[in-house]
């Protein structure tokens, strides 16, 4: 099986039969998955149903029991310098002796391999990246002494230095204010018009209609997975989120007010 | 009613060691910033990542090495004692990254494991072959600085360099500086975030093992003829006093330097004064900086901080009322 764009490119990223366990415990069973290039896509599903494992999988991160994983036709591990990685803003440890541009800079890394330190190029698109999230002014500050927001923009000012062209993130909106919410929006968009894909963890189902073109239901299997405006409904929702009753209201409410196309 | 502190005599504790005696305590004061330096850019790395123990533990597991070393060569001789210790070593970082990874057992929780087991391993094999290991426990714990000047110095050709173990541990303190300098990014990010880190095709498994080991080869090479407690005291001192006073890494290991520097210097002569343990002084010294780094650092510094505070209320005082 292979998927391919009508161009005849191989796809930015597709799985096959991918499952994954923690200590023989599967938590993800049997993923295929293609994803075309230049979508927004976003992946819901409840707590624990392996949003964040399928993720960590996809860029080969984890060991995986069974199944493969390739971006843009070839093993993911081969094209890692394509990949770009926004983890959850909590994995790390904001009281590190690093600063903005410090962590910024890590986004050149994977390009400069071995024994090579990052030149001034580096450090320009560095700038620009940070000036793009609207946080320039802040690259000389100790990243202790910034806002939850303020965090993430600077974990995705480093995605973006990755210059990849498929990205993975891990609940960027996750506890942001409403200017960083809208920054992240513009920002996705904007790399979305230059043909990057990127998938994202999201929590909240209200929002995932409006943001994303395309929608992942995820619940260890794959639920559904199609454009936005054919996949988010309230069976298909129900049957990823399962009998929990605090959020099938919540989904009910959002399926009611779906006036939007 | 005399103290048991002995006077302090400037001409005995402050110019002898720095010209009479100093072909003997310029080696040791050498050494003590060797140890310091290797130990202590290592040890950043260790606290960064929250394994401050792995040093301990280290430290204390390569006694079962020791003992089969020298059952299995019958000598003292440095090299096998040496390649003894390291294999331990190694087999400690394994064994505490299996328990860790294939069980429940949390990693400090592994790390208490693995190092007690392996350390009382050593002492139950050193107690069996008794008659035939001539280990003394005290002596690998507790190895003496004031010695090492003794032996024989090295010299290639008619060039005197100086005592073995000063110029093993001088090697092996350049090193480190080197390695931390050609590895500077990937020590970093797989310290920082090692998903992230493996995500850029950063093996962060190699940087951990690879950071293990070269813990092993620093806290052997060192402890031999330092002891146990100066080369545990120093993984973890001068980089959590430097990490007080600067908030970025590469400042932070200049300072870890600054500090193993000055604890040598300053112990130094504390043990002369004390006629004490001066591998003992040393760590004092270097605690005293630590101390001296928590109420007077620019960020957090107890005392700074108050006096800011009053400075600020005093400031506020004159306006009076708004």
């Amino acid at each position: 099986m292979t998927s391919t764009q009508p161009s005849g490119d191989p796809v930015p990223l597709e799985i096959h039969d991918l499952t994954v366990a923690y200590q023989k415990k599967p938590v993800l069973w049997g993923v295929d998955l293609a994803v075309p290039a230049g979508k927004l896509v976003g992946i819901v599903g409840p707590n624990g149903a392996g949003k964040s494992t399928l993720i960590k999988a996809a860029m080969g991160l984890l060991p995986v029991s069974s199944g493969w994983v390739k971006a843009f036709g070839r093993p993911v591990s081969e094209e890692l310098t394509r990949v770009g990685y926004v983890p959850q803003r909590e994995t790390v440890d904001w009281d590190f002796p690093v600063n903005v541009m410090d962590v910024v800079i890590m986004g050149r890394y994977g390009r400069l391999g071995l024994f090579r330190r990052p030149k001034s190029a580096d450090r320009e698109i560095a700038r620009s990246c940070l000036d793009k999230v609207k946080m320039l002014a802040f690259a000389d500050r100790q990243i202790a002494n910034l806002s939850g927001g303020q965090q993430q923009r600077v974990f995705l000012a480093r995605a973006l230095a990755q210059e990849s062209d498929l990205y993975f993130m891990d609940e960027p909106f996750a506890g942001v204010d409403a200017a960083t919410e809208a920054a992240i929006i513009e920002l996705l968009h904007e790399l979305r018009s230059r043909g990057k894909t990127i998938l994202v963890v999201h929590h909240d189902l209200p929002t995932a209609r409006n943001y994303f073109d395309m929608l992942l239901l995820l619940n260890m299997r794959v639920v559904a997975f199609g454009p936005t405006s054919e996949v988010f409904t309230y069976e298909l929702l129900q049957r990823t989120y399962g009998g929990r009753l605090t959020i099938l209201s919540e989904v009910a409410e959002a399926v009611r007010q779906k006036g939007y196309k | 009613m005399t103290l048991p502190i002995p006077s302090f005599s400037i001409e005995r504790v402050i110019v002898a060691p720095w010209t009479s005696q100093l072909p003997q305590f310029g080696w040791i004061v050498l050494m003590g910033f060797f140890v310091g330096t290797a130990c202590g850019l290592v040890g950043n790395y260790l606290i960064l990542r929250r394994m401050a123990l792995m040093g301990d533990a280290i430290s204390h597991s390569v006694l079962p090495g020791l003992a089969l070393a020298f059952l299995a060569t019958g000598s003292r001789g440095s090299g096998a004692m040496f390649l003894g210790a390291l294999a331990a070593a190694v087999v400690t970082t394994v064994a505490i990254e299996m328990v860790h990874r294939n069980s429940r057992v949390k990693q400090d929780a592994a790390i208490g494991i693995v190092f007690s087991s392996l350390f009382a391993l050593g002492v139950v094999l050193i107690s069996v072959f008794a008659d035939k290991v001539d280990l003394d426990q005290d002596c690998v714990l507790n190895g003496e600085l004031a010695l090492i000047a003794l032996p024989p110095p090295i010299s290639i050709g008619s060039l005197m360099l100086g005592p073995p173990a000063v110029i093993r541990m001088g090697v092996v303190a350049t090193l480190t500086v080197l390695l931390v300098l050609v590895f500077y990014k990937e020590l970093l990010v797989s310290a920082f975030d090692s998903i992230l880190a493996s995500s850029l095709g950063i093996r962060s498994g190699v940087v951990h093992y690879g950071l293990m080991g070269w813990l092993s080869i620093v806290v052997v090479s060192a402890f031999e003829s330092v002891g146990a407690i100066l080369v545990v005291a120093m993984l973890i001192l001068p980089g959590a006093t430097a990490s007080l006073v600067s908030r970025r890494l590469p400042r932070v290991m200049g300072l870890t330097v600054l500090h193993a520097a000055i604890s040598a210097v300053l112990g130094m002569h504390l043990g002369v004064w004390l006629d004490c343990s001066l591998a003992g002084a040393i760590v004092v010294a270097g605690a005293g900086l630590f101390v001296m780094a928590w109420l007077f650092n620019p960020y957090s510094g107890l005392l700074t901080v108050r006096w800011r505070h009053a400075e600020a209320a005093e400031l506020r005082e004159p306006t009076g009322e708004p």
